[in-house]
């Protein structure tokens, strides 16, 4: 008995795909490699903006000049405050990332129980968690970020983390549901249940990770979903509260100019859709070499 | 097919009152009273204000509200405004007709381009064409909706075309039915465009790829074998099918163009839902944004729904379910 449930334990055991063998597909391919190459890029200049900026974000250069354009010095000009733009992005990617990563990781989680226990639970329970799952996803999810910021008041980061990731699970756990239900009832869940596992063991460890593959997909489209949304939301300027500058604040400051100096809107905001268009890249390659060879239905 | 247009009606009020549901929790789990902002007042004295809550019932058990906000809200009774002090109804009167003007503009506009080039590109797969294009597609895509439009702003400012507004504001009443009009449409052309870009980027994408897996089908083969022409192949027969998914596509799209509104209004300044909705979290008129989010939703609700009937009105296989 024991070294039946040992083979169905390990987690990669019915998966039909291995971590070396996606790896090798996706190398093969120009264009995820620029795709990974760019967004290790973003991610290394996020990480080390301190030692890489060229100048204080916060600190304006010289009180008297404002706003210049590009040039030799300040390669992506300054804003009206005459801080580096350069600079500003540089931190800003910092927040924008930080905040995109780790929102996705609460929805994920969120959207991983929830979907669990729908799909193993089935019957009622499942109907109406799923009920609920529905009506999130028709709120437009902007709206439901506005209304929730009108209720209460200006967000902090960690309230924007929280906020965020609260109202982007639901697409997640109807994933997980039915990865779920599509391996609850297959031979190594079925065998855990009858050698006496208990029904939380049965999920955690046997079907679980069996439907967590498609999340892989979805928590990367995830991230260059809600890094537009966290933008945007800043954009209106609900996002992160002020003396912090995120790509979204940056591209708001240059609306506010958008007659005078383009380069304040242009260089955030080219930031911000190369980042989105390099991880929806990942996500859409992710999806082909996944796709598949996921668990068929039973 | 009278059965499924009764199911999916029954599922569409199920999911508005769970919405509906959902905000009454959410304004009831915000910090502090709910209509602190009309409480706050230094000047009301403590007998003003509770006359203000027993007013709006807010001294009642919260089973009682949540009876009384849905009765309210499904008689269209979304209160007053606190900041415009006109009901909320009235608002939303002026407010919707100019977001529909816009989105439903944007639709056609942004289907027609999007399966005319998908479809191009799905009969010429691999081709040059279809490579150029279609990589333009995914990059717009791509493109954040509210820079897309201030970028839009960014080139046209100065030229003829507004870049702000739902109308000339100098333009008085009075003007002549006709002139009035084309103000309005000559203010729509560009966030109705920006919006359509993007529509249309993400329809051809989906067209392409739905007549790519129908091109192989043995019943085209069999038509191409009887000496139909490719031409009438792919626009005759292969279009006529390849245009299921599209409307499934076009009834899911709602809640992401309804955000996408939000922005290109927003930025825009075009004085619909997604202003309206951006001004009152601004004013923290909630009465204002909450119905916004009900309407929304309702649309949503409908947008799939409908999608499901015309699925179903199209392909006979479906109407068995």
């Amino acid at each position: 008995m024991p070294a039946l449930v040992a083979l169905g334990d390990s987690p990669l055991a019915g998966r039909s795909w291995s971590a070396g063998r996606l790896a090798s597909s996706l190398t093969r391919d120009p264009l995820f490699a620029a795709a990974a190459c760019t967004l290790l890029l973003v991610a290394l200049a996020a990480l080390f903006a301190p030692w890489l900026a060229p100048f204080d974000p916060d600190r304006p250069i010289d009180m008297a000049a404002r706003a210049q354009p590009p040039s030799a010095q300040h390669w992506f000009g300054t804003d009206t405050l005459n801080r580096d733009l350069l600079s500003r992005i540089l931190f800003g990617a910092r927040i924008s990332l930080a905040v995109s990563l780790l929102s996705v990781a609460v929805a994920m989680l969120m959207g991983t129980a929830w979907g669990a226990i729908a799909g193993y639970a089935g019957g009622w329970i499942d109907a109406l968690l799923m009920r609920v799952v529905d009506a999130g996803l028709a709120i437009p999810r902007i709206l439901l970020l506005l209304s929730i910021v009108s209720l209460w008041g200006t967000l902090t980061m960690p309230a924007i983390i929280v906020v965020l990731g609260f109202t982007g699970w639901f697409g997640a756990s109807r994933l997980v549901r039915d990865g779920v239900r599509a391996s609850k009832e297959r031979d190594y869940a079925v065998a855990a249940r009858a050698s006496g596992a208990t029904p939380f063991r049965v999920l955690v460890r046997h079907v679980l990770p069996h439907a967590l593959t498609p999340m892989l997909v979805a928590a990367t489209l995830g991230v260059g979903h809600v890094v537009v949304i966290e933008a945007g939301l800043s954009f209106l300027g609900y996002g992160v509260a002020p003396p912090a500058a995120t790509w979204g604040t940056l591209i708001r400051d240059g609306r506010e100019n958008v007659a005078t100096a383009w380069w304040l809107s242009v260089f955030p905001g080219l930031a911000l859709a190369i980042t989105v268009l390099a991880i929806n890249v990942l996500g859409d390659r992710l999806r082909t070499a996944l796709g598949g060879r996921q668990l068929p239905a039973p | 097919m009278a059965s499924i247009v009764l199911k999916r009606v029954a599922q569409g009020l199920l999911i508005v009152w769970l919405t509906t549901t959902i905000t009454f929790f959410l304004i009831h789990a915000a910090p502090g009273e709910p209509f602190a902002s009309l409480l706050e007042d230094p000047r009301l004295t403590d007998e003003m204000r509770a006359a203000t809550r027993a007013r709006y019932g807010l001294d009642r058990p919260v089973t009682e509200q949540y009876v009384r906000y849905l009765r309210a809200v499904s008689t269209g009774d979304f209160g007053d405004s606190f900041i415009h002090h006109r009901p909320v109804v009235a608002i939303l009167g002026d407010a919707v007709p100019r977001t529909m003007l816009l989105m439903a503009t944007a639709l056609v506009i942004g289907f027609a381009a999007g399966i005319a080039l998908g479809a191009l590109q799905g009969a010429r797969a691999g081709s040059w064409f279809d490579r150029l294009t279609g990589s333009t597609a995914v990059l717009l895509a791509a493109l954040p909706d509210f820079w897309l439009a201030l970028l839009v702003v960014m080139l046209f400012a100065g030229t003829w075309l507004p870049v702000s507004g739902f109308s000339t504001p100098t333009l008085p009443a009075s003007a002549p039915m006709m002139t009035r009009t084309l103000d309005v449409l000559r203010h729509l052309i560009l966030p109705a465009g920006t919006l359509a870009l993007l529509i249309a980027a993400m329809v051809s994408r989906f067209q392409r790829a739905a007549l790519i897996d129908i091109l192989p089908s043995a019943w085209l083969r069999t038509a191409r074998a009887k000496g139909v022409a490719t031409r009438s192949v792919v626009f005759r027969h292969a279009l006529r099918n390849a245009f299921l998914p599209i409307i499934t596509l076009g009834g899911l799209a709602v809640p992401a163009l309804l955000g996408g509104a939000v922005f290109v209004e927003a930025t825009f300044n075009w004085q619909g839902m997604g202003s309206l909705a951006v001004q009152a979290v601004g004013d923290h008129d909630y009465p204002v944004v909450l119905a916004v989010v009900l309407l929304s939703s309702a649309f949503v609700v409908l947008g799939a729904a409908l999608a499901d009937v015309a699925q179903a009105a199209a392909d006979p296989r479906q109407r068995r379910a």
